[in-house]
């Protein structure tokens, strides 16, 4: 793959690594000169020197035959830019950025840049999977598609507890692929199946659904 | 009509002063105080300090009620990110960008933003001061 990296500080640097390592064509954008230099010292010749939203310098950069962009600076609105322009001007589909506040995400969104990374987010996806008793997890956003992958514990007090999957009223698209029963045993359920205090459920769920979904399947412990 | 005004440099100030001497409720925004200063002789408006990129601030200047949002900083980024913020998620009719680079500002201008150019309006007044009589 050929893959464009706009920023070359630390997350930059470190993503052109990995990228190298895995056998990948590199080529970091990067405004400061020593960064570049730096780079080009540790890896060969795979950094230039030019502002990452310029139309020029990602022309220059051979964006027109660039597999993946990813905007990696620590400034949302250079990584917005940077994804606006390689989008508007050499159609590419293939766009990650780097969001540094978590609260830019929605105009990302909005503006049809989907697949976003925030540190910040991950974290807090991570304390969310060690907290045992959080009702809720994320799982996995699918790309595109407008679903996600949720984790929902059902307590001990629910009072779905002892109910069929069928007769569990699921919020419209939602679906339940997978059962994790409490003695770890993953099992494909069916409309039959019974919920069991202690049981992990995965389930398929429009993001605005999530809370509809867990008050179903929980009756709202 | 309310009106946020994001950068209060030369031009946010003195677009600020033609706004406000025409009877609008307006609000300025800047990351510097001493920005504020060029505002002025008794301006009647808000101003309101901090990065307009960052949705608490523009809530803070009252982009929800606004009818019209104009972002004048330095950064065409940081312009063009704001604008289309107030457009898109909060749901301002007028939303005007400065955008320096003609390269951007024509895709700017063509993903709906409504954009300025200083260099293309500036370059072409002095094409017109070399070659026209």
């Amino acid at each position: 793959m050929y893959v464009i990296v706009v920023g070359g500080g630390k997350v930059g640097a470190q993503t052109a690594r990995e990228l190298v390592a895995a056998g990948h064509e590199v080529l970091v954008i990067e405004r400061e000169r020593a960064k570049v230099e730096a780079l080009n010292e540790e890896l060969g010749e795979i950094a230039v020197v030019g502002d990452g939203p310029e139309v020029r310098v990602q022309e220059e950069a051979g964006m027109n035959r660039a597999d993946l962009v990813i905007a990696a600076t620590g400034r949302d609105e250079t990584n917005l830019a940077v994804c606006q322009v390689a989008q508007a001007r050499f159609a590419r589909q293939r766009v990650i950025a780097r969001i540094n506040n978590p609260k830019n995400a929605a105009i990302f969104r909005a503006l049809g840049i989907s697949l976003t990374v925030s540190a910040t987010e991950a974290i807090m996806a991570h304390i969310e999977q060690e907290l045992p008793s959080h009702p809720l997890i994320h799982l996995l956003q699918l790309r595109g598609g407008g679903f996600e992958i949720v984790e929902i514990l059902i307590p001990e007090d629910a009072t779905t507890v002892g109910r069929r999957i069928h007769s569990v009223e699921l919020p419209p698209d939602a679906l339940v692929p997978l059962v994790v029963r409490p003695d770890g045993t993953p099992v494909i359920p069916n409309g039959d199946s019974v919920l069991e205090a202690g049981s992990e459920i995965l389930a398929v769920t429009r993001p605005e659904h999530e809370t509809e979904l867990r008050r179903a399947l929980t009756g709202g412990a | 009509m309310k009106i946020v005004i994001m950068g209060c440099g030369r031009v946010g100030a003195n677009l600020a002063e033609r706004l406000g001497a025409e009877g609008h409720d307006l609000t300025v925004i800047d990351t510097e105080a001493s920005a504020f200063r060029r505002l002025p002789d008794g301006f009647a408006g808000r101003t309101v300090l901090g990065n307009a990129v960052h949705h608490e601030t523009l809530r803070e200047a009252g982009v929800e009620e606004a009818d019209a949002f104009v972002a004048v900083t330095q950064g065409d980024n940081r312009n063009a990110m704001a604008a289309q913020v107030a457009m898109h998620l909060f749901g301002v009719q007028r939303v005007v960008a400065r955008i320096y680079d003609p390269e951007r500002e024509k895709i700017y201008r063509d993903l709906g933003l409504h954009t300025v150019s200083p260099t293309l309006i500036l370059s072409e007044r002095l094409h017109e001061a070399i070659v026209e009589p």
